[in-house]
């Protein structure tokens, strides 16, 4: 529609007039300081708003030539993202945090757009599941009742321990979403995963386990559970379907019921880089806000095309139906237990993107529960770090640029004037524990197992 | 006229058929050059054939030839789309570059790479190059300093404990320390070379630098008692010694060497592509791996073959090479 085009590019005009007329520095400063940029992702269906802004030429419609590059691990790539070697990343939320707090390797790494809520689940092998199916209470169709709490996989670690065999599960990185949410589920089921004692040069996460936890990157999952080295595994989509699909594992528990909508990846760089280009920064983050708005667009109607686009090898490159299965509005449990997951992985709707102090802090209240954050911090310290790694500020720059032009409407992001940064106590945990993000040591008390208050190991 | 011993052997009784010499004789060589190696290459496929089929892995059945052929089509087809994206984003960013310099005449349009993925293609070109440029350089240091060792017993003495030492070290144990190495050192905002290829490069460099420095040693080193007399006799210069008499006598070698370093620079330069994740046919394999969707296997066996036929054409070209330079064309080079 060439009239319609017209339109929007008088309204770009506009737009560039406005903040060219209402900021002290010239026009020129419109364009990117840096105009071809290399991003690494890892092979995982959220990594979508970057896969999107390229196809769709979000990028290069903000003016930016971006090469987007698959990482063997978490590691990797946050190491390239250090040396400059990326100019940023899709990140699990804990790896700008972690490395901030120098938890892992001390670097400081910010975010101003959170890529996605939800798209984990937690899968076991398909023995482990024959031996908890006894102990999941069922419905009336005799199909179990969800969300299964790891309260049915107690008896069979027990069992394991009596045959003395340790049980073993894996999650992708130390500081991931994965590692949370499968120690969260684990601990609200009664089974102790283990701390973290940093202080001690003890990075295992094993004292006092009752389930060792071990990492895998997300890819291999899949083949190390069939190889028999982990019984079960926390990991993004499309690996738990994979696991479904060839017949190696069941997915138990998807991490929207653990606690709904909780926040998950996020789009990474390093603060020395955001300094160096803070244009080419909110560019970027402007084309990504695009992109996650178009995958949620008309109730998800676009996600085919997106299945279709992660399905390349060159992003995700899994078979199409495989990440379909979870990318269209449905989750497969067992074999032929399919049930409705319209938010199994949302990309925009509930303010998905804004970087919430309370989703870092949230993180951070983890960190410390399981040990890797060895001394009690006080409130103010949370809060602290959550400013220093999180910057609503730039996001809240990209998305008035993008309401100026027309892209967008007000009504999709919160009110910046008004936002604090914190959502409202939030109650949907699998174990009915309210988290409020202002009162972080308040919150930790309220754990029959973790650390809390002064504790240490 | 077609000098009938440069052609490649299975080629040689079918030309000298075609000029009418000795039929019997030359279909004998015929069957022995031609049909007996095509009757290996026919069980095999037949017997990777039957247990492809037998084979069933998470990914699916393990790909048999029929499945390689169709993937290798695939890797084609989707070479030449890529191409066609390729050529559509140079277009719309000259128009992107027309539209900026209307609005802003003093821009100075800059046109940039291709942004999208390599395709299996662009990654054996990388390798390729990749390979050549670590072999050649190995080559630059090993032969010179082959021959300076190889003349002197006193530095032969001081260097070859380094070389027993360094010769056996696995090529990946280099990697990590060639990478930090490559990052500290090789700074630069704007890199003429990207670090991966300054990285895959060294570790190929480091690895088949023995052989041919080792060979080029004993090879100059056995240089007959004669000939080291008439260079004596006539007073050759140290360079003229070298140029006149010991490279022609150590060339055999020589090329050895050179043959066995780049077997062994091509092994490791898809190994190094694998671990470290440097552009390449290795890393192509290695993503290859990560998708794990029902085709990948495939597309790893064609990837896997590949490897293995341009591993033979090196080796082949350097075959070619040292008949060119070789002194002595009688000599049987295998």
């Amino acid at each position: 529609m060439p009239g319609f085009k017209a339109l929007r590019r008088r309204l770009h005009c506009c737009a560039t007039l406005v903040i060219a007329l209402t900021s002290i520095v010239a026009v020129a400063e419109d364009y990117p300081e840096k105009e071809e940029l290399t991003f690494g992702f890892i092979k995982l269906t959220d990594m979508a708003p970057l896969a999107v802004a390229y196809e769709k030429g979000f990028f290069e419609d903000e003016g930016l030539y971006v090469r987007l590059e698959a990482q063997a691990n978490w590691k990797v790539l946050l190491d390239r993202v250090i040396d400059g070697q990326l100019d940023g990343a899709h990140m699990l939320a804990g790896q700008p945090l972690g490395a901030t707090i120098g938890y892992g390797t001390q670097a400081h790494i910010i975010t101003a757009f959170s890529m996605d809520l939800n798209g984990n689940a937690i899968t076991v092998a398909n023995r482990v599941w024959e031996q908890m199916k006894p102990h999941v209470s069922k419905r009336e169709d005799g199909k179990p009742q969800h969300p299964i709490s790891a309260a049915a996989l107690k008896p069979v670690v027990s069992d394991y321990a009596k045959a003395g065999e340790r049980f073993r599960m894996g999650m992708v990185f130390p500081v991931s979403t994965h590692n949370y949410e499968l120690r969260y589920w684990l601990a609200a089921g009664g089974i102790h995963p283990g701390y973290y004692a940093p202080q001690k040069g003890d990075n295992s996460g094993q004292l006092n386990a009752d389930v060792l936890l071990s990492v895998t990157p997300p890819p291999q999952m899949p083949a190390t559970l069939e190889a028999g080295t982990i019984q079960g595994y926390c990991v993004g989509e499309p690996w738990n379907q994979q696991a479904l699909f060839k017949g190696i594992g069941v997915p138990v528990v998807t991490d929207y019921q653990i606690w709904k909508n909780n926040p998950e990846k996020v789009f990474g760089v390093s603060q020395t880089w955001a300094e160096k280009y803070p244009i080419t920064h909110r560019k970027v983050v402007k084309a990504l806000i695009r992109a996650a708005a178009w995958l949620d667009e008309n109730d998800n109607a676009n996600r085919d095309e997106a299945v279709k686009m992660l399905a390349m090898p060159r992003y995700v490159g899994a078979d199409r139906e495989v990440i379909a299965n979870s990318m269209t509005g449905s989750f497969e449990f067992e074999k032929g237990d399919r049930r409705d997951a319209a938010d199994f992985n949302v990309f925009f709707r509930h303010f998905a993107t804004y970087p919430y102090y309370s989703d870092a802090i949230w993180y951070l209240t983890q960190m410390r529960r399981w040990g890797q954050i060895a001394e009690a911090k006080p409130d103010s310290w949370y809060m602290d770090i959550a400013r220093k790694v999180y910057r609503p500020d730039i996001y809240a720059a990209a998305a008035k640029e993008l309401i100026a032009e027309g892209v967008l409407s007000a009504s999709d992001f919160p009110d910046f004037d008004t936002e604090s940064g914190f959502k409202p106590p939030q109650a949907d945990f699998i174990d009915n524990i309210t988290y409020d993000g202002s009162k972080p040591n308040a919150y930790l008390e309220k754990f029959p197992i973790g650390l809390k208050g002064k504790e240490a190991l | 006229m077609i000098n009938v011993s440069t052609l490649p052997a299975w080629l040689e009784p079918l030309a000298k058929m075609a000029k009418g010499e000795n039929l019997v004789q030359n279909s004998q060589m015929l069957f022995s050059r031609l049909l007996i190696p095509l009757a290996g290459i026919l069980v095999f496929l037949m017997l990777w054939h039957t247990a492809a089929s037998n084979i069933d892995t998470s990914l699916g059945k393990f790909p048999g030839p029929a499945e390689v052929y169709h993937q290798a089509q695939g890797l084609i087809s989707e070479h030449e789309r890529e191409r066609e994206r390729a050529a559509a984003f140079y277009e719309r960013q000259e128009k992107r570059n027309a539209e900026r310099v209307a609005k802003d005449p003093s821009y100075e349009p800059k046109i940039r790479d291709y942004t999208g993925k390599p395709t299996f293609f662009d990654q054996i070109g990388t390798s390729l190059i990749t390979v050549m440029s670590g072999f050649v350089l190995a080559s630059l240091l090993a032969i010179p300093l082959g021959i300076v060792i190889g003349l002197s017993s006193s530095l032969h003495s001081a260097f070859n404990p380094l070389i027993q030492v360094f010769k056996p070290i696995s090529p990946l144990a280099w990697l990590p320390l060639v990478t930090m190495l490559v990052s500290a050192l090789y700074v630069s905002d704007d890199p003429l070379l990207p670090k991966s290829f300054i990285t895959s490069m060294i570790t190929v460099m480091l690895c088949c630098l023995w052989p041919t420095l080792i060979n080029t040693a004993v090879g100059v080193v056995s240089i007959p008692d004669d000939l080291a007399n008439v260079s004596r006799v006539l007073r050759l210069s140290y360079l003229e010694h070298v140029r006149k008499i010991v490279l022609p006598s150590a060339i055999p070698m020589i090329f050895t060497g050179l043959r066995l370093s780049l077997s062994i620079a091509w092994m490791v330069l898809i190994a190094a592509e694998m671990l470290a994740q440097n552009p390449g046919l290795g890393k192509f394999v290695w993503d290859e791996f990560q998708n794990g969707s029902s085709s990948s296997l495939g597309r790893i066996m064609v990837a896997v073959l590949t490897i293995g036929l341009i591993g033979f054409l090196l080796d082949r070209a350097m075959l070619m090479l040292q008949r060119l330079v070789s002194w002595d064309k009688a000599a049987t080079l295998r």
